[in-house]
């Protein structure tokens, strides 16, 4: 059995594009959950219109500055859709709905009736060449050892963690100001914060909208690697991925989501390859390898279980923050 | 009737269309086509086919469909075009789901990349039903749909008003009876007894699943008082968890039961329906009036609703409330499993039939008021009758998304729902 393939190809995801896309997804679900306690289930709809705006602007013939503004965009105009009717919801109230907001979404984008828009089921493909065309690393291979990625793969992994960086420097200036203070207030009485006098159904909407617009940079930049948007990648599980990230950083934290997503696809990729190596080698015989999708999915959910049950603070969080309140 | 959809795989390089004429393009241009495949849902390819491709109205190009089903219409450049599928080359049978849309008014094709696009196929709605009698056939739908969604999530409220919590899981515990019951009794490797004997044994089945969890799981998580949201996303890991156990061991495709597989539609007068989806109807329902009867009038049922009122009251005077947790967590499990064998016998059984209906679930819970088990009754028919009687207007695809924004509008309007009391949500 391959070790060594198994530690490069676990690494090699642990600092990949899709680490970077889930890191960035989290940053943006951190705030809703980290610091203001919302309970958003529908992260992964955030990432859909991120990523079907982008790409259909792209499509149409866009530059990659109008795509981003209009995933951007349309991550916004979610965030007030969703949060003005619903945020004086209780938090299982709002999962529900987020939940199912996210699934509308889906749904629609699958329907051949927005084809014209969205082409239905199939998606839409083909429309980076702007985005690769910025890329200023030559053909070759970069990286370390066998760590190495070819120069587009480079190039979004530069791109995609530099926007981790950039948004989560944001998260940390605002977590020390005011209005991160008040999201905090929120979290843990938001009685107590309304009877100070504060608008928290504007506060909670402002921090829906700002984490969801991150988020959708999460699925624009997916988009843009694999040149590719379809409605089934945007799944409820998705977004059970991104809390699986969120908790085992540490929720509230601003290096949380950071570590979190590096942790997960490290050991979620290793999981898979250890597996694959081991049937493969027959060091493993009563499973085979179609198995192992299920298995790593059914490791994600006990893992989910177990975090929440035993460490829902995660790395770096504090286990006080995360039992006041309603927790 | 039958859904007949054009498949829509990766698009594939190099088929040879039988017949297709365009305007020449510049040699050493690149090439591109509007590509696709037209066939039946049993994946019957549908040969010569009609496809025209237009751009402003001026003629690019056309084609037909080869013996696999297959065209593609080259076109000389990049651009946006029409494209259009000749109903009258359809064989009898067979026409568009939609015969408005026989012309994709707005095809985008890039230089040098093939463009492959979708033409549904639905079966030819020959003889015309009045709309009153269409209406009255799907409302009979909506009404099975309803009433296997009101017995499924009948035990979504329960454990809700008796513990506090949203319970994700329960979507697992519907999948649960329903390939209990398929192991016991269509898996070939099983002892193969018939539907109506491995139905009660994987419902009670489904009620030891129930009571499992409660003990070993939840019971315990309450004595160390986890919080309600905690318990929530444990409970979605949970979900996650069994759903993929599941899948493991059942696979991916879905199955049927084999008894009540096939069966003639009977009809009286316009309406017309499939016996099984008739005894479907009578068995929920009466199941339902056998658990409103058991609420109101028996000792349990009566503590139930009490400790669902109000847990330290009841307690106080005298009823056992983990014996009552208890029962309420087996009576979950046994009505979700029915309620999946019963989804598993009028469609199919899969792996993630529970996360599929979960939603629905949660839209009729929540119409009906989430807490109250009438509620969750009520409600389970109200989504099934709107999202089945929706298709009347609307393409059948929008049904989830109907009961979906049925959900959000009721959240918006009446988060109570309309059985449940004010103080619940918020």
């Amino acid at each position: 059995m391959d070790w060594g393939q198994v530690l490069v190809d676990a690494t090699k995801a642990g600092i990949g594009v899709s680490a970077a896309a889930y890191a960035l997804a989290a940053v943006g679900l951190n705030i809703h959950f980290g610091y203001t306690g919302l309970l958003n289930f529908g992260h992964v709809g955030f990432m859909l219109v991120g990523a079907y705006g982008a790409a259909t602007t792209l499509d149409a013939g866009g530059s990659l500055l109008l795509a981003l503004l209009v995933g951007s965009a349309a991550a916004a105009a979610l965030g007030l859709l969703l949060g003005v009717p619903t945020l004086r919801l209780r938090a299982d109230y709002l999962a529900i709905v987020t939940i199912a907001a996210a699934e509308i979404l889906r749904l629609l984008a699958r329907t051949q009736t927005l084809e014209p828009i969205t082409n239905g089921v199939l998606g839409i493909q083909g429309f980076a060449r702007p985005f690769d065309d910025l890329n200023p690393f030559p053909r070759g291979s970069y990286g370390i050892g066998e760590v190495a990625f070819s120069s587009g793969k480079t190039w979004a992994i530069v791109v995609g963690w530099t926007l981790v960086a950039l948004t989560s420097l944001l998260v940390l200036a605002l977590s020390h100001s005011p209005w991160g203070r008040v999201l905090r207030a929120i979290r843990e009485d938001e009685d107590a914060a309304r009877s100070l006098g504060k608008n928290t159904v504007g506060y909670k909407l402002q921090s829906l909208v700002l984490g969801g617009v991150i988020g959708s940079l999460a699925g624009i930049l997916l988009a843009l690697d694999r040149s590719a948007v379809a409605p089934d990648t945007y799944l409820p599980v998705l977004t059970f991925f991104v809390y699986v990230v969120v908790i085992s950083g540490g929720p509230g934290r601003v290096l949380g989501p950071i570590v979190g997503a590096v942790v997960f696809w490290f050991l979620y990729q290793g999981v898979d390859i250890a597996l694959r190596e081991a049937v493969r080698s027959d060091t493993i015989t009563f499973i085979d390898s179609a198995d192992i999708g299920a298995i790593q999915l059914s490791l994600v959910g006990l893992g989910l279980m177990l975090l929440m049950i035993y460490r829902p603070q995660g790395i770096f969080g504090s286990r006080e923050e995360m039992l006041v309140g309603e927790r | 009737m039958a859904l007949l959809f054009v498949a829509g795989a990766a698009p594939a390089a190099g088929q040879e269309p039988s017949s297709a004429t365009s305007t020449t393009a510049p040699p050493g241009a690149p090439k591109q086509a509007i590509t696709g495949q037209i066939d039946t849902r049993d994946d019957e390819p549908i040969e010569g086919v009609r496809i025209i491709v237009r751009q402003d109205d001026e003629r690019v190009g056309s084609g037909r469909t080869d013996k696999d089903g297959n065209f593609s219409v080259p076109v000389p450049t990049g651009g946006v075009y029409q494209v259009t599928l000749d109903r009258d080359s359809l064989p009898d049978g067979v026409d568009l789901r939609d015969p408005d849309r026989s012309t994709l008014e707005r095809v985008v094709v890039r230089d040098g990349r093939d463009k492959r696009v979708l033409f549904p196929l639905g079966a030819d709605e020959g003889g015309s039903r009045s709309t009153g009698a269409r209406i009255l056939n799907l409302a009979i739908t909506g009404l099975k749909t309803g009433a296997i969604i009101a017995l499924a999530s009948l035990g979504l409220s329960l454990v809700f008003s008796i513990a506090g919590l949203v319970n994700f899981a329960h979507a697992e515990l519907v999948t649960f009876g329903a390939v209990v019951a398929f192991m016991l009794h269509g898996w070939s490797g099983g002892p193969g007894l018939p539907l109506l004997v491995a139905a009660p044994v994987a419902v009670v089945a489904g009620g030891a699943f129930g009571l499992t969890q409660e003990v070993a799981l939840w019971r315990p998580l309450r004595r160390r008082q986890t919080g309600r949201i905690a318990l929530l996303v444990i409970s979605i890991g949970l979900s996650l968890f069994v759903r993929h156990i599941i899948l493991l061991f059942f696979g991916p495709s879905p199955r049927t039961y084999p008894d009540f597989a096939v069966q003639q539609a009977i009809t009286a007068g316009p309406l017309s329906i499939v016996p099984k989806d008739l005894v479907i109807l009578v068995v929920a329902i009466a199941l339902l009036v056998v658990v409103g009867l058991f609420l109101q009038g028996t000792r349990i049922g009566t503590a139930m609703r009490a400790v669902a009122d109000n847990r330290d009251l009841a307690e106080s005077s005298g009823i056992d409330v983990q014996r009552v947790t208890l029962i309420t967590w087996v009576a979950a499990g046994a009505l979700a499993g029915l309620g999946g064998i019963l989804f598993g016998v009028t469609e199919a059984v899969v792996w993630d039939m529970g996360f599929t209906l979960l939603l629905l679930m949660f839209a009729g819970v929540i119409l009906g008021g989430l807490g109250t088990a009438y509620g969750a009754m009520v409600g389970g028919f109200v989504i099934g009758v709107t999202s089945e009687v929706s298709t009347f207007w609307l393409p059948v695809e929008f049904k989830l998304v109907v009961a979906l924004g049925l959900l959000i509008a009721v959240l918006l309007v009446r988060p109570q729902g309309i059985l449940g009391s004010p103080e619940r949500i918020g």
